[in-house]
């Protein structure tokens, strides 16, 4: 097992999780499908850890170290929202959207799902909720199989889970999802090849809906997409949400959707959640550089205001998570850095500067300077 | 359909200036693709032009033909099944495609340069990034495989890549994205091209690494006043870097602006939905508009204007007649230089 990072432990503004101790199988499970109000935390996550470990040797495999791939983050999803999760490719989102799937098994650190630890469940139990955290896939022309006709694929899931549709039903009830999503009924058994890449994902949608979820993550679910068929799909998602009460996590690594959508944000760096807060706060009043740097690096599609934009561009690449800078994991590219950053890790905490202040600005940012900077409208 | 290509024809060259001829300027052209279903229309005379040191921006989705169009200018088009029936390409006042293979390769490389999408596929894995940038020199002019080496070194540090010297000899995997789209950059700089086409540069890249490659770029377009075709699908990336604007939809033009008029003032309904799709950082509105329908099958265009089913406005002549690209102009009659549209009712799309 590999060896936590020291500053694994403590985030301190996260809610407080009402453990549900399920002494049974049977229990745990009524506790899954025990029905949450609206706004309260459906998924708490605290300190969620992955780390890979690096091995040597072919017989006698050692372990050199590990890939830090997510170390130790905690957020909170609430019923009814969207929670975007931004960063730069390897700053472990995809990772972190499959330890809430249990794809992955996590090196330490928990994800309660109401009130049950689902890193610990087995059995019927995991089941259960697997059934209600569906996921969909970034690339809709590797994440269906060709083979399959549309019927078969977003029918599957109710082989594994044969409870929420009898067989004779099924049928019925795939080209129900099917109209759900906006695609013609009767086009039930035809093969994935012969739909455009909106289409697809749309299938891709019906089958993450099968099971009437309560969760559904969306890792890059429009980034392959044409940007007159992103509208599209970004509009029946927000439908659905309305339509079936879900909760989203939504990742993807275009700030501009990830707003649109979102109803809170997460900056994620390296393995770590750099800022957190909602989407005013994040886009608007946001206090980390890191932050600040994405924000100004988007294109915004406004000739106007490309004389006047103040741009931070970053140097230098993301460092590898194998072996993550000490201290703040921003220091090697950061404007701000001194020497406390390479020696204590900050904490994701509201700064003590804004924590008195009503304003905006007054959200979880893990940096030692963090100071206002509005980068969007400068 | 002659008559309405060369009202097309000038209404883009106008648009061009007239500060002597452009740098390369692409006429009438048409590619289809001949495949076992049928004729694919992938290019259906596009006219465009561009001149030292200007950056024009070729927008639009997949399978709209701004990709094949750029093939097309670098000769490096799969003939077949493509096919190029009719058209000009003209480099300097010469046409490319009636040129000898050698003359075209004298241009290929050293005048026109193009930087692909995907880095890590462009790049050969098992020759090292040296090897492969100091191809150009040895292959074109000659150089021993030392002094290719050197002028590899010298490239990689002028688009900033750091040690240089010691990363001469590594291989492309070893390379971040980011880093692999700089030694693209660099391969197509190295003979100091006039022209540079590069398709969807930063496509595959964070945006933070996107604006760092977009800089570059730029940087070195005004250092050596080399003429840029920028094929993308970002507004955004089109807003920050593009002089000029040609949006294609189903391998036509269907509207050319300056970057400032296009944004303010779309002249074709398609450009207008695009710009409203977009969900932008500094505004939040309830629902995105979405042009409803999908992009048309090349291999059976619809007929009259190719935009017709997904479009709002559409009426009877749109269904029966090709809309030409028109001269766009002032509601009092004025026009406005290097601004066109093919539409029928661009007049209601841009004052209306």
């Amino acid at each position: 097992m590999a060896e936590l990072s020291p500053d694994a432990e403590a985030t301190p503004n996260v809610s407080e999780v009402e453990v549900v101790d399920a002494a049974t199988e049977d229990e745990a499970v009524d506790a899954i499908e025990a029905p949450v109000e609206r706004g309260e935390p459906i998924l708490q996550v605290r300190n969620l850890v992955k780390h890979f470990p690096l091995t040597q040797g072919i017989l006698f495999k050692r372990q050199i170290g590990a890939v830090k791939a997510v170390d130790g983050i905690s957020f909170d999803l609430y019923q009814g929202e969207t929670l975007g999760i931004v960063g730069e490719s390897g700053c472990g989102k995809s990772t972190v959207a499959k330890l809430l799937m249990t794809l992955e098994t996590a090196t330490a650190g928990e994800v309660f799902y109401k009130g049950q630890d689902i890193t610990r469940l087995s059995g019927r139990a995991l089941r259960a909720v697997r059934r209600n955290i569906q996921m969909v896939f970034q690339d809709p022309y590797t994440s269906l199989n060709p083979r399959m006709t549309v019927g078969d694929i977003i029918g599957e899931p109710f082989e594994i889970h044969p409870e929420v549709a009898p067989r004779g039903d099924r049928r019925r009830k795939v080209q129900e999802l099917l109209d759900v999503v906006g695609l013609n009924p009767e086009y039930i058994n035809r093969y994935p090849h012969q739909f455009s890449g909106g289409q697809r994902q749309r299938i891709g949608i019906a089958r993450g809906l099968a099971l009437n979820p309560e969760i559904i993550i969306c890792d890059e679910p429009v980034s392959a997409l044409d940007v007159s068929v992103q509208a599209q799909v970004i509009n029946l998602m927000e439908g659905l949400q309305d339509e079936f009460n879900l909760s989203y996590i939504f990742i993807a690594h275009d700030l501009s959707i990830v707003r649109h959508i979102s109803d809170r944000v997460g900056v994620m760096y390296l393995g770590k959640m750099a800022e957190i807060g909602s989407d005013t706060e994040i886009y608007d009043h946001p206090t980390h550089p890191y932050t600040q740097a994405l924000l100004s690096a988007v294109p915004v599609p406004d000739p106007e205001s490309r004389e006047g934009r103040t741009r931070i561009i970053l140097t230098g690449d993301v460092p590898s998570p194998a072996n993550p800078p000490s201290g703040c994991r921003f220091r090697t590219r950061c404007w701000k850095a001194e020497d406390k950053c390479a020696e204590e890790t900050p904490l994701l905490a509201i700064p003590e500067r804004f924590a008195t202040t009503d304003s905006p600005a007054a959200h979880e940012s893990a940096c030692h300077f963090a100071e206002e900077k509005d980068v969007v409208h400068a | 359909m002659t008559t309405i290509e060369k009202t097309a024809d000038d209404a883009v060259r106008e648009g061009a200036g007239d500060d002597g001829t452009p740098l390369l300027e692409v006429r009438d052209l048409h590619v289809e693709f001949h495949t076992r279903d049928g004729v694919a229309k992938a290019v259906n005379g596009v006219n465009y032009s561009v001149r030292a040191g200007e950056t024009l921006a070729v927008l639009g989705e997949s399978g709209s033909g701004k990709s094949v169009t750029a093939q097309a200018i670098m000769g490096i088009l799969d003939m077949p099944p493509g096919r190029i029936p009719q058209g000009q390409i003209l480099f300097r006042g010469e046409d490319m495609l009636t040129m000898a293979g050698e003359e075209r390769r004298k241009i290929r490389g050293r005048k026109i340069a193009m930087i692909f999408q995907d880095a890590l596929s462009a790049l050969n894995p098992v020759l090292s990034v040296g090897y492969q940038l100091g191809e150009m020199f040895r292959v074109h002019e000659g150089l021993s495989k030392k002094d290719a080496k050197a002028k590899a070194i010298e490239l990689m540090d002028r688009v900033r890549i750091p040690a240089a010297k010691e990363r001469v000899s590594d291989y492309p995997h070893q390379f971040s994205g980011g880093m692999r789209q700089r030694i693209m950059i660099a391969m197509a700089m190295a003979l100091e091209p006039d022209l540079i086409i590069a398709d969807e540069p930063t496509t595959a890249l964070d945006v933070t690494v996107q604006a760092q490659v977009m800089d570059l770029l730029a940087e070195l377009q005004r250092e050596y006043h080399m003429g840029l075709i920028l094929i993308t699908h970002d507004l955004g990336v089109v807003a920050d870097v593009a002089d000029k604007i040609a949006v294609m939809y189903a391998g036509r033009i269907v509207e050319t602006a300056p970057v400032h008029e296009l944004y303010k003032r779309p002249a074709h309904p398609y450009t207008r939905g695009l710009l409203d799709s977009i969900p932008r950082l500094d505004r939040k509105g309830q629902e995105l508009y979405a042009i409803k329908g999908l992009p048309p099958n090349l291999l059976k265009t619809p007929s009259g204007c190719a935009f017709n089913p997904r479009c709002p406005k559409a009426e009877d002549i749109c269904r029966t007649d090709v809309p030409a690209l028109v001269q766009v102009t002032e509601q009092d009659g004025t026009e406005l230089p290097g601004r066109g549209s093919a539409c029928h009712f661009w007049k209601e799309t841009i004052h209306g």
